[in-house]
């Protein structure tokens, strides 16, 4: 599903972040993707999305090399993906239904269907009740809910979330983790960027270890 | 396919529909600002329509005196009157034989002007051709052509005063046109801002759609419409505008058209200048927000 083969990331005036970094991800797998801050993590997660390209290297998703892809298909390969940002990203002036519908509008999907579905991801990250809520009236959990929904709304196949049990208390986080296994329980590809020690230490399923632009060790564990 | 991409428009036109019912007040006013920018070349121009509408009528007028040679034969002058009502540029042609006029002119003057006591007839026969084209370069051509005509002594063309009012009529079409112009360039400014400020307003937006796929089309698509729209509102603005002032100008001037015998009052094709008006509005609209949004969405695209 997703092969990283020798990728290379620098940017502008910087030392390299990624040097050299190489794995694959099956299709319908759940991977923790651990490190301390600047380890890299996010640039792996934005290299995986298409935000940004690889300095040298490949990056494959499904099979296509997103070195090579010409920028306007690129918005076509983003809608696959579905992205928790570690700051949220959510639209503080508009309600939570209209926040999730956005991936929605992008695809073109609206009317009932589109508040069908709406809907449905409210419901599954326990939202529904707050619909017409303003984001900013939300809880930190609750917002980092509330971006989960936005992100498979659409039903992405890969879903990235990067630090989304960052400022969250313990209980909140686990709820979180709860979410995304049961993402992976009904077919979609996570790939989940943490720190947090408690949910990498709680995780039955495979972890990159990223440390200082390198993967360092897979782990392998099993429940 | 063709329903997919009918329902983007759509989707984008609701969007901005909503967005403008959000802003009301201000959509208001930018679409006000539009109709006084372009209300004024268009008064202007009914202006200068309805004066040439006007002098068309006195044009109805113009026409060449031919004054035969004294010596002329009487078949000459009667071959001469059958060339003029065969021409296909003359309407109208009124004979004044030498005589008549004698005795026309003779009676006007007092006993003891110099001129009643000349014992001959100095004046000669004379044609008064009334032309169907009035513009001044048609009414000099014929008026040379008719010099050259044998028995012909002098034909004259009084139409240098038409030739001054076509002139100033030029000049005022000119200006309409340089009116136009720069107008259309200060709403392309005034558009292009506009757009460009709710840009920067939606700017999370844009990033995040940016973010999770929405091509630049799909960014772009609202704020052209926004562009179109705030085109046509202010083109029909500006047609009630000029639709108010020209219905209180004709009520004004009509009292004293009545005073001078006339019924003059602005006439106006407003199928046409509404088409005109509206239509150019929207292009321009279209225009400035394109310029905007491909800026902007470069600018957008450098910072993240």
């Amino acid at each position: 599903m997703i092969r990283f083969d020798q990728v290379r990331k620098r940017y502008p005036g910087s030392d390299e972040i990624l040097r050299g970094v190489s794995f694959e991800i099956a299709e319908g797998e759940l991977v923790l993707l651990t490190g301390q801050s600047g380890a890299g993590k996010s640039t792996l997660l934005k290299l995986m999305a298409a935000i940004e390209r690889p300095t040298s290297g490949t990056v494959l998703i499904g099979n296509q090399n997103i070195s090579k892809l010409r920028p306007a298909v690129i918005p076509y390969l983003r809608r696959k993906f579905g992205l928790v940002f570690q700051d949220h990203k959510l639209l503080y002036d508009r309600n939570c239904f209209e926040n999730v519908a956005l991936p929605l509008y992008i695809n073109g999907v609206t009317g009932s269907d589109a508040a069908k579905r709406i809907r449905a991801a409210l419901d599954k990250v326990g939202l529904l009740n707050k619909e017409k809520a303003m984001p900013i009236t939300l809880s930190g959990g609750e917002q980092q809910r509330l971006a989960i929904a936005r992100a498979v709304v659409s039903r992405p196949s890969i879903l990235i979330a990067d630090e989304p049990t960052g400022n969250l208390d313990e209980s909140y986080a686990g709820e979180i983790m709860a979410l995304f296994n049961a993402f992976q329980q009904v077919g979609v590809t996570v790939i989940v960027a943490t720190h947090d020690v408690n949910t990498i230490s709680q995780s039955p399923h495979r972890a990159l270890h990223l440390s200082q632009g390198l993967l360092e060790v897979q782990i392998t564990e099993f429940a | 396919m063709m329903k997919h991409r009918l329902n983007q428009h759509l989707q984008a036109i609701r969007l901005v529909l909503a967005r403008m019912r959000r802003s009301l007040s201000s959509t208001l006013m930018i679409c006000s600002v539009i109709g006084v920018a372009l209300c004024l070349p268009a008064m202007l121009y009914v202006a200068v329509d309805n004066v040439s509408r006007a002098t068309e009528l006195l044009q109805g007028d113009a026409q060449i005196s031919l004054f035969l040679k004294q010596d002329i034969a009487k078949s000459a002058v009667t071959a001469l009157g059958e060339q003029l009502r065969r021409h296909p540029a003359v309407s109208e042609v009124r004979f004044v034989d030498r005589d008549t006029a004698w005795r026309e002119f003779r009676s006007g003057l007092a006993t003891d002007h110099p001129a009643s006591s000349l014992e001959q007839n100095p004046l000669p026969d004379a044609y008064f051709v009334k032309l169907k084209q009035t513009d001044p370069e048609s009414v000099s051509t014929l008026q040379q052509e008719m010099q050259a005509w044998d028995g012909v002594e002098l034909a004259q063309a009084d139409a240098s005063w038409i030739k001054r009012l076509y002139a100033l009529l030029q000049l005022g079409k000119q200006a309409v046109l340089a009116l136009a112009i720069l107008l259309a360039f200060a709403l392309t400014v005034i558009i292009a801002n506009t757009i460009r400020l709710q840009i920067m307003t939606q700017r999370e937006e844009i990033e995040v759609s940016k973010l999770i796929g929405a091509t630049d089309q799909f960014i772009r698509r609202p704020f052209l419409y926004a562009g179109m729209l705030y085109g046509g509102g202010g083109g029909l603005a500006a047609l009630l505008l000029l639709y108010a002032g020209i219905v209180s100008f004709n009520r004004s001037v009509a009292e004293l058209a009545l005073l001078y015998g006339s019924d003059f009052h602005l006439h106006t094709q407003w199928a046409d200048l509404s088409l005109v008006l509206v239509g150019t509005a929207v292009i321009i609209g279209w225009l400035a927000s394109y310029f905007a949004v491909g800026r902007s969405l470069a600018k957008l695209q450098q910072a993240g």
